[in-house]
């Protein structure tokens, strides 16, 4: 239905930026302000179409996306007028007077692309970044989800400026149509498969893309002394697999790694966890996601079809494909090459491998594909250096997980295959703007050394220009003059 | 060729894996090879230059040699600072939790450089990579072969022959390049060939910058200089004599036209009758000896080829408006450029073509200036590209800056987590408004029930 009216919409959207009245900061404010107003005033049925999306608490709604939202919203409203300031630069004493700055410009007509399982904060936290930087913007949320894009597409124009934001809703064909036009910013959170598509798109535009990925995220868990240590170490891991989403997370915990001495402890501590965390009976509780769709559930169900992986299972495994339920399922040592190994498991299937020595855990991370973040459980400052030396990812994070994604100072991105580019923050803001170097010279002082009619001693100026050797330029200076 | 690609390609693999490029001690012996290089062979380079621009040596010195100096001692002076992690500010609400941001190297990269400035643009992107410690692939443009050689030969004289490697070859060899998986593609070109190398770059998710070009223009105020149109014009002649003397193609200040391909395409700029007329200054052309004398046109047909494909070569067209004002206009209807030049003392037009027009950067009384200003990033916009390098930024656009989030496991939120009930949600509320008192408020609160 958007498709009909994409040329139309589109010619609104660079005229809007061409009237440059995203480029005030009043207009941006009031686009932020708008999207505050907007979490808040429909907070219930964020939380409803959350719900019926993919079964989303509230709680998680709020502390996931929401919160997060909030809290970014909050900051780049206080920010923002430091963040559009020009920011002066240095400039070497050699070509006094002269000031150099650096000035932000947004990119222009961008366009963001969002995902399923945070359908509104993955949808919506680029968005603060490309307002924040003066862009005009169209956001195709993600058809998987759509309670939550009917949401956007209804609510949006009506708290900020249709003319110069837009929701596109659609599938496939809509993202394809929208690839064939010229953006000058694509920001993608989603699969690395799709990926490849928007960048070979944005590939015949020269446009600029972000892509945010995922991967296998590994959790290495170390042996603790302190009980209550561990306690916690335990609780925030089991979180970081299951509290999100359940599992269905870029930045979620994919696989766990211990010393195989511990493995069967760790895995009755994650077992009593699970069971305070959502009761005996998983499904019943309402405090855990389900997965999104037959597709994902398909999926999920093949990944523990073969029978040396089943038989790794040592908790869970019930699957109820009616209502979309997987209960939390932990498997320990399923094969290597197996496709719950190799491919990104985006679900409630927590694999457990156990490894001789936990250092061991380094090389078998690094000789796999670059993960969006490695979560260490462990207090061995040794071991912390050598993991963030001896591994590449786009984040590590020590004694926790996940929370690392709330954190506005820390940039959020992945490298490798997880993607590449990075918002949050200033980060956002940065990724969508254009930093342009604005150099003034004086038309007072002029270095004729620099240009013909060429002539033997002028190399010797340049090679003490490039060299910033005044005293040598002093002294030919002096010695041109006595000539 | 294709057995070089690929083997070079596994041996920088390989001094990757093994961190062979990871040290402040190997990249610093590295960076200071190419310093000797520049030294020793400095005349060879100028022989080179010669050779496939015709350029005279002090421009090769101001224009290349001199700008690799400058940066390779700046990167050298800097590169523990650039190297160290940078510690971040975390929230109360998350105390004692502390950030950094850890810069690491992407991995194996490929560098393709240009003919315009075969050393330049080929080391200053080297410089980067390896200040950041990746192992490098460079290809230098085949159109400048003397420069080619002399860098496929003496590399690997200077630096560490295992992890920095000069490919040569054209076409064909770009595509045998391109089909290898890289951590990032840097490349300095045309839009034409850019689109082929972001595709290509897509394949394997490959992060790439590309510094294109596009038609630059200068905007000259009358009104600040105190002139006319006319006038100008005359003084551009009188000065184009001074720096080239009667017969620029006599004497040896200015480069040529490096091939006859694009000497063909310049002489076809002009062949149209109407572009031809325009011309006020110049205009001789030695197909021979690859020279086209500087060339200034007073408003060529704005439909021409001339004026709608970036010249690259000694034509100038100069193009008058009713008001100076008028060219912010005309600049920001047409596509972004690398650079925008203005020649004014005139503050509300300065400050109208900053804020109105949009290019890689803007650059006041002066050209070019800008490019070796190394606190300033060096990069297009739009057509003119996207990513930026020089100086530090050299350094970024070869590196991952990787969040590193060290934990307390002693102080803990469990409203963070379920089982889900009602008093959860307020905590997370004032948790994410760092609404301090209202946490305490809750947790009192909560203690008193």
């Amino acid at each position: 239905m958007e498709l009909l009216n994409l040329e139309e919409s589109m010619e609104e959207l660079r005229e809007s930026f061409r009237s440059r009245r995203t480029r005030n900061a009043a207009w941006r404010r009031a686009q932020l302000k708008g999207l505050l107003r907007m979490l808040e005033e429909k907070e219930e049925e964020i939380f409803k179409t959350l719900k019926e999306d993919i079964g989303k608490h509230s709680a998680e709604a709020f502390r996931d996306e929401i919160g997060t939202l909030t809290k970014s919203l909050n900051l780049a409203l206080s920010c923002l007028e430091d963040w559009m300031a020009s920011k002066k630069v240095h400039v070497p004493v050699i070509a006094f007077p002269t000031s150099g700055e650096i000035v932000p410009e947004p990119l222009g007509v961008v366009l963001i692309f969002s995902t399923w399982n945070f359908p509104i904060g993955l949808a919506l936290e680029p968005l603060i970044g490309a307002i924040a930087a003066g862009n005009v913007a169209v956001v195709k949320p993600s058809e998987l989800a759509p309670a939550c894009s009917s949401f956007l597409a209804k609510h949006v124009p009506m708290y900020l400026d249709n003319k110069a934001v837009k929701i596109m809703e659609g599938g496939v064909s809509t993202a394809e149509r929208l690839l064939e036009e010229k953006w000058d910013k694509i920001f993608f959170t989603g699969s690395a498969q799709v990926a490849h598509v928007v960048m070979s798109a944005a590939a015949k535009h020269l446009t600029p893309v972000t892509l945010e990925l995922g991967g296998k995220c590994p959790a290495i868990f170390d042996s603790f002394s302190s009980l209550r240590d561990r306690e916690v170490a335990i609780r925030r891991l089991v979180n970081g697999k299951w509290g999100l989403c359940s599992g269905q997370a870029c930045v979620g915990i994919d696989y766990l790694l211990v010393e195989e001495k511990h493995a069967s402890k760790v895995i009755d501590l994650l077992k009593n966890r699970i069971k305070n965390f959502y009761g005996d009976s998983p499904q019943e509780t309402n405090s855990i996601s389900r997965i999104i769709n037959k597709n994902h559930f398909m999926r999920l169900k093949n990944l523990i079809e073969d029978s040396t992986v089943k038989a790794s299972i040592v908790h869970g495994g019930a699957m109820d494909e009616d209502n979309l339920f997987i209960e939390p399922t932990i498997l320990l040592d399923p094969p290597l090459k197996s496709q719950i190994m190799t491919t990104e498991i985006f679900g409630p299937f927590l694999p457990v491998i156990t490894l001789k020595k936990i250092e061991d855990s380094i090389e078998f991370i690094s000789s796999r594909p670059q993960p969006l973040a490695i979560y260490a459980f462990t207090k061995d400052e040794t071991f912390k250096k050598r993991i963030i030396s001896e591994t590449s990812s786009g984040s590590v994070t020590f004694n926790d997980a996940i929370i690392q994604f709330a954190c506005d100072t820390l940039p959020f991105g992945g490298v490798g295959q997880s993607g590449f580019g990075k918002y949050h923050g200033k980060f956002s803001f940065d990724e969508f703007s254009h930093g342009k170097a604005v150099l003034r010279r004086s038309l007072i002082t002029e270095l004729s050394f620099q240009y013909p009619p060429w002539s033997d001693y002028k190399i010797g100026f340049l090679r003490a220009a490039y060299n910033f050797d005044y005293i040598a330029l002093f002294l030919l200076l002096i010695g041109l003059k006595r000539k | 060729m294709e057995v070089q690609v690929e083997e070079s390609w596994e041996e920088l693999r390989e001094s990757f894996r093994n961190r062979r490029t990871r040290s402040a001690a190997w990249r610093k012996s590295q960076l200071r090879g190419l310093l000797r290089l520049l030294h020793d062979k400095e005349t060879d380079i100028f022989n080179a230059m010669k050779d496939d621009l015709g350029k005279h040596p002090t421009e090769t010195y101001r224009d290349e040699v001199g700008i690799l100096v400058k940066s390779l001692n700046l990167t050298l002076t800097c590169l523990d600072k650039w190297m160290a992690s940078s510690k971040v500010h975390v929230p109360l609400v998350a105390f004692p939790t502390s950030g950094e941001i850890v810069p690491e190297p992407l991995g194996v990269v490929l560098i393709f450089s240009s003919w315009n400035f075969p050393l330049g643009l080929a080391l200053d992107p080297v410089i980067g990579a390896i200040a950041a410690g990746n192992a490098v692939l460079l290809k230098p443009s085949e159109l400048a072969p003397a420069c080619s050689l002399f860098l496929a030969k003496n590399i690997p004289l200077y630096l560490d022959r295992k992890a920095v490697k000069v490919v040569e070859g054209g076409a064909t060899t770009a595509e045998q390049l391109l089909n290898k998986k890289w951590d990032k593609i840097f490349f300095t070109g045309s839009a034409r060939v850019g689109r082929v190398i972001m595709s290509a770059a897509a394949n394997h998710l490959t992060p790439v910058t590309l510094e294109l070009g596009g038609k630059c223009p200068a905007i000259l105020d009358l009104s600040s200089i105190s002139s006319s149109r006319d006038r100008a014009i005359d003084s551009m002649k009188e000065r184009i004599k001074k720096l080239y003397g009667d017969k620029p193609w006599e004497n040896n200040s200015m480069s040529r036209i490096v091939n006859q391909n694009h000497f063909r395409r310049l002489r076809n700029l002009i062949e149209d009758p109407a572009v031809a007329a325009s011309i006020v200054h110049g205009g001789s052309m030695d197909e021979e000896n690859l020279f086209i004398e500087p060339t200034i046109l007073l408003d060529p047909p704005l439909e021409a080829e001339i004026m709608t494909e970036e010249i690259f070569g000694p034509f100038l067209p100069v193009i008058t408006v009713k008001r100076i004002q008028d060219s912010v206009d005309f600049i920001s209807s047409r596509p972004q450029p690398l650079a925008i030049y203005v020649f004014s003392n005139d503050e509300t037009l300065r400050r109208q073509v900053i804020a109105e027009t949009s290019s890689g950067g803007v650059t006041f009384n002066d050209a070019i200036i800008q490019f070796a200003c190394d606190t300033l990033p060096f990069g297009g916009v739009g057509q003119s590209g996207f990513g930026k390098y020089h100086g530090k930024f050299s350094f970024d656009a070869f590196s991952h800056g990787k969040s590193v989030l060290r934990r307390s496991l002693k102080t803990e939120m469990s409203f963070g987590y379920p089982p889900w009930t009602d008093h959860k949600l307020p905590f997370l509320r004032a948790a994410y408004n760092f609404d301090y008192i209202g946490i305490f408020l809750l947790l009192i609160g909560l203690k008193r029930k």
